[in-house]
């Protein structure tokens, strides 16, 4: 009996939507940025400046400071200065108040975060709006609230914080990975210096506004901008205590030889290549939505991102004809507009490499699929992309893309997938679609990763822990595992 | 064709209730916003089922659906109006002429406790007043029992019936008394595979009438079907839904689940009594920049 094709449906051919853009006149930019040290901003002692551009258009938007090895030195001194005199002699619950506050201008500027979170990393703004600007807030309101525990949190340990903390995160979300390591840095007593990704340096610049308006005392949080070699200089830097490290697999095993030998502390949060696993009996149409979400959120420039599909065989056909479908209902375009799902690639160079990928997914044999959507003609876009017909060994089913690029394999049985889940050098995530409960708490103490989602994908939460297994990295952030790396007992 | 309605596809709440939220995200403005309010109005099953309803009320109720409102030209009439089986007569003597069709509720409407007789009766006497669709209620209690085959049945009998007069059936299921959106999913697999040329949340005479969440478990149940067979099925959301906000979230949805084969009022409708007057609050606003009193708008 020949199989009849499923039939397909059309969108936005009848109706279209009218562009909808948020208002940028409201958002303070200002033509050129300086370092964050000690309280104030400073001019970089290089005297030099680099371009930071909307990846949506290609235009410059502002000048940013670029630092070197001697702003490095000044801004530890500022931190360290002000551990010794300030920090850790505060009462807890006075530090609590700060961080408290912190979250509330957060909240109070909201708006105008999430508009520049937009325009200088690409996101759309109903993200930005509705997941990072909130949740950035949210973890220095949780991590406010445990300043004066810390010995309820670790009864009869009696926590220390270690001193200064260098933190370096990456570009994929600029604002919420700064609260991520600020507010558990502050909230165990520990004074900071951060430096942003070069491409995405606006929304921690304006974060330290809010933190110079929160009347935080000068030199507890610095934050300084510019390129590789000012991470690398912060990494080598004697009176660093502990290293926080979000970014890609590379540099962090980089950063682990660089501190083998030291007294620093170090936690890693590199690379993933999540399994996401649809079991027959899962109610598939929320799983697609589930798949959609799991490797398209945030352009897929996610650490956790869905990127591998393993779909049981009996339900393979059905899944792949229905993510075909939901493909052409994701509206490619302008970040800026509400109504965009998926915005722009975050730089030049990461689009360059996900066009890289594509071109090895087809020249290793897998069949490339991509939504029909015309993408704008300036600025970085890549259209949604499925690989069908992927094997275990294909590079695109191997290597972190960090794009919006899904490998779809399928499965027959359940040992089989979790031997195929397993069967990478990362281990940050895994989504598990299925109707049964028990099936699910099976799957989560067999799968390598840190953080297994059942029934959904990409939640977060300042209470929920992250982190990874393997070559995804170690130590946890979030939650009361977030406190940990930041004490020492 | 076979089909286990014991195996009908689960479905997850939380997600359901996720989709329904980016879809409500959706900012619509301008031109393509006044040209969906047009479509919302042309959507609408303006209907009244009360026991106080005269043929005065019909009439007057009429008159709305063919002219919805005079003051503001090329306004499209309402798909239909939706009465009792003893006011077809009276409606369809009103809508002469007019595109607008006339719906009947049956089979013992709102409850469906009665016999298969009173409800064949029931239907075949507004058919042989001329209504145009028929809305009928499936018996809950039996479908509640598990006794699904006796639900197919039921609507199996009072399609042939329907067809026969080449009326079109709307199936209701009163989705706050079947309460779990697996059940809501089962029983839009039993109304579709038995027949039903429309499938209907709610009477409007329970607390709990049209949501986006159960109306997008229907959705997705004709998108399956359609997928399959290429056959298209209709939705009705009927209950609840008053503002012109709330009609152009749930077209988005049906947009962006079912496509544009469905952006017609062969295949949509609202059963609704007062948002036809927002949706012309609405459409004055868009047309002349400032809202009107809702004294301007008249209320059959």
């Amino acid at each position: 009996m020949a199989k009849k094709e499923p039939k397909k449906l059309e969108y936005f051919t009848d109706w279209k939507y009218a562009p909808s853009p948020e208002a940028t006149d409201h958002i303070r930019l200002q033509k050129q940025y300086e370092l964050f040290i000690n309280g104030k901003f400073v001019k970089p002692n290089s005297g030099k400046y680099f371009d930071t551009i909307n990846p949506a258009t290609e235009e410059k938007i502002s000048s940013i400071a670029e630092a070197n090895d001697k702003d490095v030195d000044s801004a530890v001194n500022a931190a360290r200065g002000a551990y010794d005199k300030t920090w850790s002699k505060m009462p807890a619950k006075e530090r609590a108040k700060y961080i408290y506050r912190i979250a509330r201008l957060i909240q109070e500027r909201a708006r105008e975060l999430s508009v520049i979170e937009t325009l200088d990393g690409g996101k759309s703004i109903r993200e930005s709006r509705d997941i990072d600007v909130p949740l950035a807030a949210n973890h220095f309101f949780y991590y406010a609230g445990w300043a004066d525990k810390l010995e309820y949190a670790f009864p009869n340990r009696h926590p220390k914080s270690l001193g200064v903390a260098g933190q370096v995160i990456p570009w994929n979300f600029p604002l919420l990975m700064a609260a991520w390591k600020i507010a558990p840095a502050l909230a165990t007593g520990n004074t900071v210096v951060l430096k942003p990704a070069e491409t995405t340096s606006l929304t921690a610049l304006k974060l330290a506004e809010i933190i110079q308006e929160s009347g935080l005392p000068d030199g507890v949080v610095n934050i300084i901008t510019g390129h590789g070699p000012v991470g690398a200089s912060m990494v080598n830097h004697k009176d660093i205590n502990k290293i926080a490290f979000t970014g890609s697999t590379n540099v962090g095993k980089w950063i682990q030889k660089a501190v083998a030998g030291t007294d620093k502390r170090l936690t890693l949060e590199l690379g993933g290549k999540a399994a996401n696993i649809i079991f027959e009996d899962a109610p598939i149409n929320q799983a697609v939505e589930g798949i959609i979400n799991g490797i398209f959120f945030n352009q897929g420039h996610v650490c956790c991102a869905g990127s591998r599909l393993f779909v049981q065989e009996s339900v393979a056909e059905e899944v792949i004809h229905k993510l075909k479908d939901r493909l052409e209902t994701l509206i490619v375009g302008d970040p800026l507009d509400k109504n965009t799902d998926i915005g722009a690639i975050n730089s030049k160079m990461q689009l360059n490499k996900i066009n890289e990928y594509l071109k090895i997914g087809v020249n290793d044999g897998a069949e490339m699929y991509q939504s029909s959507c015309t993408i704008p003609k300036k600025g970085f876009f890549v259209r949604p992309t499925l690989f069908l017909n992927t094997s275990q060994s294909h590079r695109i089913s191997q290597e972190e893309i960090f794009g919006p690029v899904l490998a779809i394999q399928t499965f027959r049985t359940i040992e089989e997938v979790i031997e195929k889940a397993n069967n990478i050098p990362y281990g940050l995530s895994a989504g598990v679609w299925t109707d049964k409960g028990s099936r699910i708490f099976n799957l989560t103490s067999k799968l390598r990763a840190g953080v297994v989602w059942a029934n959904t994908y990409n939640k977060f939460d300042p209470t929920s822990p992250f982190g990874g297994y393997k070559e995804s990295g170690f130590g946890r952030e979030g939650g009361l595992h977030g406190l940990m790396p930041y004490l020492k007992f | 064709m076979a089909y286990d309605f014991k195996n009908s596809p689960t479905v997850d709440q939380v997600g359901i209730e996720e989709r329904v939220a980016r879809f409500n995200t959706r900012s619509i403005k301008k031109g393509s916003k006044v040209q969906v309010l047009k479509l919302a109005l042309n959507m609408i099953d303006l209907t009244t089922l009360e026991g106080k309803d005269t043929e005065g009320k019909v009439k007057q109720m009429c008159y709305k659906a063919m002219h919805p409102h005079l003051a503001l030209p090329n306004l499209p009439s309402t798909a239909a109006v939706c009465v009792y089986p003893t006011m077809v007569k009276v409606a369809k003597e009103a809508l002469k002429g007019s595109k607008v069709k006339v719906a009947s509720v049956s089979t013992a409407f709102p409850s469906g406790n009665s016999t298969m007789q009173i409800k064949l009766l029931d239907t075949k006497f507004a058919l042989e007043n001329g209504a145009d669709e028929i809305d009928m209620v499936i018996s809950r209690g039996e479908f509640l029992k598990g006794n699904y085959n006796f639900v197919f049945d039921e609507i199996a009998t009072i399609k042939d019936l329907t067809h026969k007069y080449n009326a079109r059936l709307k199936v209701i299921f009163e989705t706050g008394e079947i309460s779990t959106l697996d059940n809501v999913r089962r029983a839009s697999d039993i109304a579709i595979y038995a027949g039903a040329d429309f499938i209907k949340t709610s009477t409007g005479k329970i607390g709990v009438a049209a949501t986006m969440p159960v109306t997008l478990v229907m959705l997705d149940a004709i998108k399956d079907y359609y997928f399959k067979t290429g056959i298209q099925v209709g939705m009705k959301p009927a209950g609840g839904i008053s503002t012109a906000k709330g009609a152009l979230q749930y077209l988005v949805m049906l947009h962006e689940t079912l496509g544009n084969a469905w952006l017609d009022n062969k295949w949509f409708r609202f059963g609704a009594s007062s948002l036809a007057n927002d949706l012309i609050l609405q459409l004055e606003k868009e047309a002349k920049g400032v809202y009107y009193s809702k004294d301007y708008i008249s209320v059959d």
